[in-house]
């Protein structure tokens, strides 16, 4: 529990000198703040940029923060210093993984605010976006452990973060791309926030999310086996 | 925390990378307490050796103990008592020299006195709030020993810890690898650089191609490959002559030195770097 608590902190000082981070966290709760206040379209659905926003950002910070912040300690060695120090390879996963959360449900929580959710809609929102959250970090981790340095890793989790952050934002112009974007965690949870108020969670959301979670844990254990196994390839 | 004996015995140990052998059969003895140096030019498989040592790769055969445990078993916990620094080992860039090593004394259980007795050591305390990514290399190299140290290893493994360092910077660090033998630690370290090992170990090895060629102690090494026998004389009249060191030479160097005429004596014993040439027929920075 130490050694998470001493990870967790660690990230917490590093937060404020690492914009990279900082802006993913930042962007689109800061955006979502201007974008409701200043654009108001006639016809335009009731807090159109928060449940576009609220997607793309759960689709794109969890995944790239967790995808940078593993692969620059990999590149730079100072996870294998944290290892050798015998801070175990779960430890380190969930000191990193608990504050992304943290910072991405803070995220939330202004969401949430300007979204004007209450009762039993805020929970519900809460809840589909902590899905969603877990789901990314899980994503980003994986390109994280796999990668060597930051570039491979930013190689990889740009494309990635674009499919599941930008696809549900297409989907609405684009009936053929809907039908793709169904298959993703993030093109369900889009749904899921869009019907918040209007009609409940379908089985297509929950099976689709299961099988993405059911994927990302599965991919999550191979990379974590085949990269912490030994210590020379961390 | 278990104190570890810091004796490391290592038998027939070798490692080769896709079919290049880069150790061939390394036997070493060190005893606790010693400071030991593995000399070789780049390449010659220094570091592999450490990472071997210190359970970052597995050996392809022999075997290696640690405090008579073998390294296979030696557990986290037990790695806890090494202080490693190596070149790539990195450290967190953004964050100053004090929260560098606050993450790690997090780790280990120690207080805000052991951080800013570990700086000071290495002479770090003005540059506490310095973003650790805006040092010197010389300064980054001392804060990864300030890190190594911070924990009071029994066992530190210095891979190059003076390669890149001004002379002044180097002989402050072999004043802490110096201060660390006091303590009854026992130093590991690897160079190229000959002089740093004739005054810092008490044995050292000579790793050429992945084979040692010469191992024993730096003074021993270099009185076995004096095969000149002979003493330089610099005469006060600029010239410089070598005479034979036996008995029939005494008179000659008698009258030198009683009529004025020397101005200095050495023996001709090689130094390490000459011995290294011989052996090897390579310079040590090639
Ligand atoms: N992980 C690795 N994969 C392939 N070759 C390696 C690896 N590590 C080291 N080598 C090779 O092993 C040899 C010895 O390397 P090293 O131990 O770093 O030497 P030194 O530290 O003495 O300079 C070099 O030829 C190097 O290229
Ligand atoms: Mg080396």
């Amino acid at each position: 529990m130490r050694n998470i608590c001493v990870i967790f902190r660690k990230q917490v000082i590093d937060t404020l000198k690492n914009k990279t981070i900082l802006i993913q966290f930042l962007m689109f709760p800061v955006l979502v703040i201007i974008m409701e206040n200043a654009v108001k379209i006639e016809n335009m659905p009731e807090h159109f940029f928060v449940k576009l926003f609220a997607v793309m950002f759960i689709g794109m910070a969890p995944l790239t923060c967790m995808s940078a912040i593993i692969s620059e300690e990999k590149e730079k060695k100072t996870l294998r210093v944290l290892l050798m120090s015998n801070v175990k390879s779960a430890e380190y996963l969930i000191g990193v993984g608990s504050y992304v959360f943290i910072m991405c449900a803070a995220g939330t929580v202004i969401f949430a605010i300007v979204g004007s959710y209450s009762g039993v809609e805020l929970a519900q929102f809460i809840m589909v976006m902590s899905v969603g959250i877990v789901l990314s970090e899980l994503t980003g981790a994986v390109i994280g452990i796999l990668s060597k340095n930051q570039m491979t890793a930013a190689g990889v989790a740009v494309p990635v973060m674009m499919i599941f952050s930008f696809l549900p934002m297409l989907s609405m112009f684009n009936e053929t791309i809907k039908n793709v974007a169904r298959i993703t965690y993030s093109q369900q949870i889009s749904d899921i926030i869009n019907n918040i108020g209007v009609s409940g969670i379908t089985a297509e959301n929950i099976i689709v999310i299961t099988v993405n979670f059911a994927a990302a844990v599965a991919l999550f254990t191979a990379a974590y086996i085949k990269q912490f196994s030994a210590i020379n390839r961390v | 925390m278990r104190k570890l004996n810091g004796s490391i015995k290592t038998s027939k140990i070798s490692k080769s990378f896709s079919g290049k052998t880069v150790l061939k059969s390394i036997d070493l003895d060190i005893k606790n307490g010693e400071i030991f140096g593995l000399l070789g030019p780049s390449g010659a498989g220094k570091t592999t050796l450490i990472r071997i040592l210190t359970g970052q790769l597995s050996p392809d055969s022999g075997n290696a103990f640690i405090g008579g445990t073998d390294i296979r078993k030696i557990t986290g916990r037990e790695r806890r008592c090494f202080g490693i620094t190596m070149d790539d080992f990195g450290v967190y860039e953004r964050l100053n020299c004090y929260d560098n090593l606050k993450i790690f004394a997090g780790i280990y259980g120690l207080s805000k006195a052991n951080i800013k007795n570990a700086l000071k050591k290495v002479g770090l305390s003005n540059a506490e709030k310095t973003a650790a990514g805006k040092l010197s290399k010389g300064m980054t190299g001392r804060l990864k020993l300030a890190r190594a140290f911070m924990t009071d290893p029994d066992i530190l493994f210095l891979d190059e810890p003076t390669s890149g360092l001004d002379p002044a910077a180097a002989a402050e660090i072999h004043k802490m690898i110096l201060e660390e033998k006091r303590h009854g630690k026992t130093v590991f370290l690897t160079t190229h650089i000959m002089t740093e090992a004739e005054k810092l170990c008490d044995n050292i090895a000579l790793l050429n191609d992945g084979k040692i060629v010469e191992y024993g102690k730096p003074k021993e090494i270099c009185r076995k490959f004096n095969d000149k026998k002979t003493l330089k004389i610099h005469l006060t009249d600029g010239r410089d002559i070598e005479i034979p060191l036996d008995k029939n030479s005494a008179e000659t160097v008698a009258e030198l030195i009683s009529t004025g005429k020397a101005e200095t004596m050495h023996t001709t014993e090689p130094d390490l770097e000459t011995v290294f040439m011989e052996i090897t027929g390579k310079e040590l920075f090639a």
